[in-house]
């Protein structure tokens, strides 16, 4: 095989493993840019992926699964934004709270309707998203359009400026006459919206059915990979490339040794994208600073 | 008019604690009618499985002590402010801290050298992994949070390479150490038939004297010595705390270590205590129930043991549950979980301007009363 093909069929590879961590970033992006704690995105996908495999399995239908999807991702989203707008809760407590509850009530759910230990039937290939003639199916090129959205809507639209300016500074929105609450909550939706075709992708169309806690901590990656990114729609999206690409080698490097080095353990480059990002938020490659009212409940002043 | 009265304290510390976990649990019954079951059945299985005999007793207890560790070390970084989500990671760490030690001693020296020592080594590693995360939050600004997340994943991979390739029993098909048997702690049902009660054989062993010793320790350390006056004055409002002579950066590095060190014990219990031998995922989820488990038990020892107590019910009477009812398996327990740590942690106010009306109501008309009277 010659060494374009290689490329190619890398290329290809990391495309389709980082699609859902593009799309939870850019999800995360919003949610975080907005000023609220985005931990949950592994339980909206875990959570949208359950219900996206089991719609199709019902109906047959895949774009009733994708609708579906979105609309579970959604409602954890607006569970998130009542517990951390409207009652100013703890926003990382509730985001792992999403997460546990969506790892257990997928399983649960899936017992019960399915009778397969927590896994959905294997779908056909009519309910499912199925690769188009470029080799990617519909959902991957969704997620290469979700990036260029995403930063037009933030560095282009009046609504980015405010989402931008309420992460910074709630108070400054708040006094012009916005209403903090509302363009939080809307910050939270769009997050819904793009960690449901996350997980549309991760069950009907990467697989043909759910399986247990299949994000697998994906939704950490993207997490990480924004961070990495700094909060940025493109260096995050270069940043889950990046991820993508240690995922799509770990595989292939499984038991080649490399001159000069030995076999390096599949464990090692598994584990790079977090290390790489506890290096980074240490300040020793370049400096992530976070949005800067992130996490903070805004109370309205009387 | 100030509208907010303030509670007494037995409506704030009880009555409120207690509606958001009832909350939870209501939730969760509805999850079971939904899944076609009957709720009032699920816990009369629930608690048969958990509390029926003296195996299930001890069943229950072991569960229990791996939640007391977890949730004492969230909740000691809770209160110097801090958000340790790495338990997780630290008992699994933990776990191997202690079988290191056994897998080294365990031919050298006698049981009651190993098992001290194999103690120590979890608490060390343990302490070490999430002194990291406190050290990078306290000198280099990074967030606890996402470094504990991140290094719950370290920690993993760390262990399936180490248990793939270089622990891994000589002639074992499946990624476990050689059994140590000398450096494992005494069964407390073998200490029972020892001296003459009749009980049946459970995993139960002497780390949950270890873990009610931790909390007696946590709660003499946080209420009853200045350098737990240090750290709740740290947690309540650094700049006071500055202000007080604390050194903020040192004080998280230390909460951390025995944040993480106390959620590396867990290892004593599953290592040291059942299964003489390190393997793979033996932690697995205690380090979230930890986070439940504080947040429901008020980060007070004694609420931690209550909520231990009723996580360990769950975990073991799940277990049985899954027998008498199919469609209810141990992902039942992890949903509960879930919306505790919703209902006591993140949506923990939303009871109380319910339980406040009634208070405010009481409080205007005793106002009322003085003011009509001579």
């Amino acid at each position: 095989m010659d060494w374009l093909a290689i490329a190619f069929q890398t290329f290809s590879a990391t495309l389709r493993v980082a699609t859902p961590l593009i799309l939870c970033a850019m999800g995360g992006l919003f949610s975080e840019r907005s000023g609220i704690i985005d931990v949950g995105l592994e339980g909206k996908m875990l959570a949208s992926a359950f219900a996206a495999a089991a719609i199709a399995a019902v109906t047959g239908s895949p774009w009733l699964a994708l609708g579906g999807a979105v609309a579970v991702s959604c409602a954890m989203a607006l569970l998130h934004g009542f517990a951390c707008i409207t009652h100013r809760g703890n926003q990382v407590v509730s985001g792992v709270a999403i997460n546990i509850l969506a790892s257990g009530l997928t399983v649960v759910f899936g017992i019960a309707w399915f009778q397969a230990g927590g896994q959905t039937p294997s779908l056909a290939n009519s309910a499912r998203f199925m690769p188009l003639a470029g080799g990617f199916s519909i959902l991957v090129y969704v997620a290469l359009a979700v990036v260029a959205l995403t930063w037009w809507v933030v560095a282009r639209t009046r609504f980015g400026l405010r989402l931008r300016a309420v992460g910074e500074a709630p108070a400054a929105i708040d006094a012009a006459g916005i209403s903090v609450t509302w363009l939080r909550y809307r910050a939270l939706l769009i997050c819904g919206v793009f960690t449901g075709i996350a997980g549309t992708y991760l069950s009907i169309s990467q697989n043909a059915n759910f399986s247990k806690d299949m994000s697998a901590g994906q939704g950490y990656i993207a997490l990480a990979a924004l961070i990495f990114g700094k909060w940025r729609p493109l260096p995050a999206f270069g940043a889950c490339l990046v991820f993508g690409l240690l995922d799509a080698v770990a595989i292939r490097l499984q038991g080649v040794s490399v001159a000069g080095i030995g076999e390096i353990p599949v464990q090692f480059i598994q584990a790079l994208p977090y290390v790489l990002t506890v290096i980074l938020l240490a300040g020793l490659i370049g400096k992530a600073v976070a949005p800067k009212a992130i996490g903070v409940p805004y109370e309205k002043e009387h | 008019m100030n509208a907010r009265t303030k509670l007494p304290l037995w409506v704030d510390i009880g009555v409120i604690p207690i509606a958001n976990v009832l909350l939870a649990f209501a939730v969760a019954g509805l999850v079971v009618l939904a899944v076609g079951a009957s709720p009032l059945e699920a816990v009369k299985s629930l608690i048969a499985g958990s509390l029926g005999d003296s195996e299930a007793v001890g069943y229950t207890l072991y569960y229990t002590t791996n939640f007391i560790f977890t949730g004492l070390a969230v909740a000691v970084a809770f209160h110097a402010g801090l958000f340790n989500i790495g338990g997780e990671g630290q008992a699994y760490l933990g776990g191997l801290g202690a079988g290191l030690a056994a897998l080294a001693l365990d031919h050298a020296v006698p049981s009651y050298v190993a098992i001290p020592l194999g103690v120590a080594g979890a608490a060390a590693i343990g302490a070490l992994w999430a002194a990291i995360p406190g050290y990078l939050q306290a000198y280099r600004g990074s967030h606890i949070v996402i470094t504990t997340i991140m290094f719950n994943f370290i920690a993993a991979a760390i262990m399936v390479y180490l248990m793939v390739n270089v622990l891994i029993a000589p002639g074992s098909m499946s990624p476990e150490s050689r059994e140590f048997s000398t450096a494992a702690l005494p069964v407390v049902s073998d200490i029972l038939n020892g001296m003459g009660f009749a009980v049946d054989q459970s995993p139960l062993n002497l780390s949950l004297v270890l873990a009610l010793l931790c909390c007696v320790g946590v709660w003499l350390l946080i209420w009853h010595t200045p350098f737990g006056y240090d750290v709740r004055t740290l947690g309540f409002n650094p700049n006071a705390a500055v202000y007080a002579g604390v050194d903020p950066k040192r004080l998280t590095v230390i909460v951390m270590c025995i944040s993480g060190a106390l959620a590396g014990l867990v290892g004593v219990n599953e290592i040291l205590g059942v299964h003489h031998r390190l393997l793979l995922d033996f932690a697995a989820g205690y380090g979230f129930g930890g986070i439940a488990v504080a947040l429901m038990g008020r980060n007070h020892p004694l609420g931690i043991v209550l909520a231990s107590l009723l996580f360990g019910i769950l975990q073991q009477g799940g277990t049985e549950l899954s027998f008498d009812m199919p469609m209810i398996t141990r992902d039942m327990v992890v949903a509960i979980q879930g919306l505790v740590i919703l209902f006591s942690g993140a949506l923990a106010n939303l009871p109380r301007p319910w339980l406040e009306a009634p208070f405010l109501w009481l409080a205007q008309r005793r106002t009322a009363a003085t003011e009509e009277g001579p």
